[in-house]
């Protein structure tokens, strides 16, 4: 089977079992999205997938052979980070650091829903632009736990690249 | 997570005629696959439906909406319509699960949601839904979350689900294909079905049938909110939820659709509640009147013998919500 990760091809024959997390993890070698829960309730393993964040822990592989997938690999690189990776180091946005791949994947996607217009369960109108004030990022952002509760740094660190990208 | 064999389906025809008892057709996969982890569902195969052409919302003549059954939840939530016509629909969608299960949960899928009754996810245990015969050990048991309407000897869980809840407010009708070529418009009114002696069978499809889209009526008359009640501020599945479309003329109420969550075993509607209301001047008689219709039946468990009490005071709320009135 073909699968492109990062933007890059790959090959693997996988159990029709496998979820896309495991073949990131277990067959690629793509360890920076992490396995929590596996059942769709902590975020760890958030990635994008054609541009939309989802968890990846509860799909199958084989859905996915014609689909772009983005992990947090394919974000930044130690050299060149990605603004919310610089944000999360600047703003001290995790302690253990295990959710921080999932935190990151999922805060992309979100950047770009906002971007969208597309309204949340606190948003007072559903229709016009979406300003990400602190009460929006963290309902937006409530498919991603952390158990060392670094949230207020969090909600900072995507604070500050939101209003970068406006 | 027990083996399966796979297949794509290229078309809504290919998908029915491949379906069957062991089968499964899989979309969003956000619920389905968490079960087969557990082995609460085995499958012997699993139809991928993802490639259909099953993700338009479209208008129909009748001014309502045609909803493909693979439009996801974060989009159908997000659709210009939908905010704009249906917002008791948008706020439900966005008051379920995650950013990132939106963005996978199906239309069609979220429709079949099964319970979160701890018995029913735990394969150690006895469970009618899972295992008939087994028993509920939920009647006597931890049964915080559970339904107080529709229950039965055998089951006493609830739908868990959000967006079934505005649809059934908004009289849906839910669009399938069988096996034969049969195409079926369900009323959601008849789409579900209580538990009785057989809670292992929760809605009217048949082995093979698909569904292909769920239909709107034109926008209902009135305001409408969805109030959902939780343990948790978010991500969090409904203790008590109250879909709401309610108008008033002349200081009469003229149109009263309510649907509930988190209190039975499938959305909730109750047209004698919605008789209370409608003529009515909004006032607290009226808004009284109709918490006691749809409570009438309620019975409680034990640990949740709470939801009758905070499904009154909720119903309330959302009516003094929406008619502005609150003596």
């Amino acid at each position: 089977m073909h699968f492109t990760i990062n933007g890059q091809k790959y090959e693997a024959d996988v159990d029709v079992r496998t979820s896309l997390l495991d073949l990131l993890r277990e067959h690629l070698g793509l360890t920076g999205s992490k396995k929590g829960c596996d059942h769709g309730q902590c975020g760890a393993c958030t990635v994008l997938v054609n541009g939309r964040r989802i968890n990846s822990c509860l799909t199958l592989a084989v859905m996915h052979e014609d689909d772009e997938v983005t992990t947090i690999e394919g974000l930044g690189t130690p050299d060149k980070l990605h603004p919310l990776q610089a944000a999360f180091v600047k703003h001290d946005g995790f302690q253990c650091g295990y959710c921080t791949p999932g935190q990151i994947c999922s805060a992309a996607g979100m950047l770009d829903e906002a971007k969208k217009g597309w309204p949340s369960h606190v948003s007072e109108r559903l229709e016009g632009e979406v300003e990400l004030t602190d009460a929006e990022i963290s309902e937006r952002m409530s498919g991603n736990l952390c158990r060392c509760s670094a949230y207020p740094n969090i909600v900072d660190a995507i604070r500050e690249v939101a209003g970068e990208d406006a | 997570m027990k083996t399966f064999d796979y297949a794509r389906a290229d078309s809504p025809e290919a998908a029915t005629r491949e379906g069957g008892e062991k089968v499964r057709f899989i979309a969003g996969g956000t619920n389905l696959l968490d079960l087969m982890k557990l082995q609460v569902e085995t499958p012997e195969k699993l139809i991928d439906i993802t490639r259909l052409d099953l993700n338009e919302v479209e208008d129909t003549d009748e001014g309502g909406l045609r909803i493909g059954a693979l439009v996801p939840n974060a989009d159908l939530a997000a659709h210009p319509r939908v905010v704009k016509d249906y917002e008791v629909l948008s706020r439900a969608l966005l008051a379920g699960a995650s950013g990132q299960l939106r963005n996978k949960a199906s239309t069609g899928g979220n429709l079949l949601q099964r319970t979160r009754c701890y018995y029913f996810y735990d394969t150690a245990v006895a469970c009618n839904k899972r295992e008939p015969g087994s028993g509920c050990p939920a009647r006597d048991g931890f049964n915080r979350i559970h339904a107080v309407l529709g229950t039965s000897d055998k089951c006493i869980a609830t739908h868990p689900g959000d967006m079934p809840v505005a649809m059934r407010a908004l009289d849906a009708v839910i669009v399938t294909l069988k096996p034969d070529g049969d195409k079926r418009r369900i009323s959601i009114h008849d789409f579900y079905r209580l538990p009785g002696d057989t809670p292992e069978i929760e809605t009217v499809l048949e082995s093979g049938e698909l569904i292909t889209h769920v239909e709107l009526p034109a926008p209902p008359k009135g305001k409408q909110t969805y109030r959902k009640v939780r343990d948790r501020a978010s991500y969090a599945f409904a203790l008590v939820s109250v879909a709401a479309i309610v108008a008033v003329e002349d200081g009469k109420i003229t149109n009263a659709q309510l649907g509930f969550g988190g209190l039975g075993p499938m959305p909730w509607r109750d047209a004698t509640a919605e008789e209370m209301l409608v003529g009515k001047a909004p006032g607290k008689a009226a808004f009284e009147a109709a918490a006691d219709a749809l409570l009438a039946d309620a019975q409680g468990f034990g640990s949740n013998d709470f939801k009758i009490p905070l499904a009154r005071r909720t119903l309330i709320a959302v009516l003094r919500e929406l008619t502005g009135v609150t003596a």
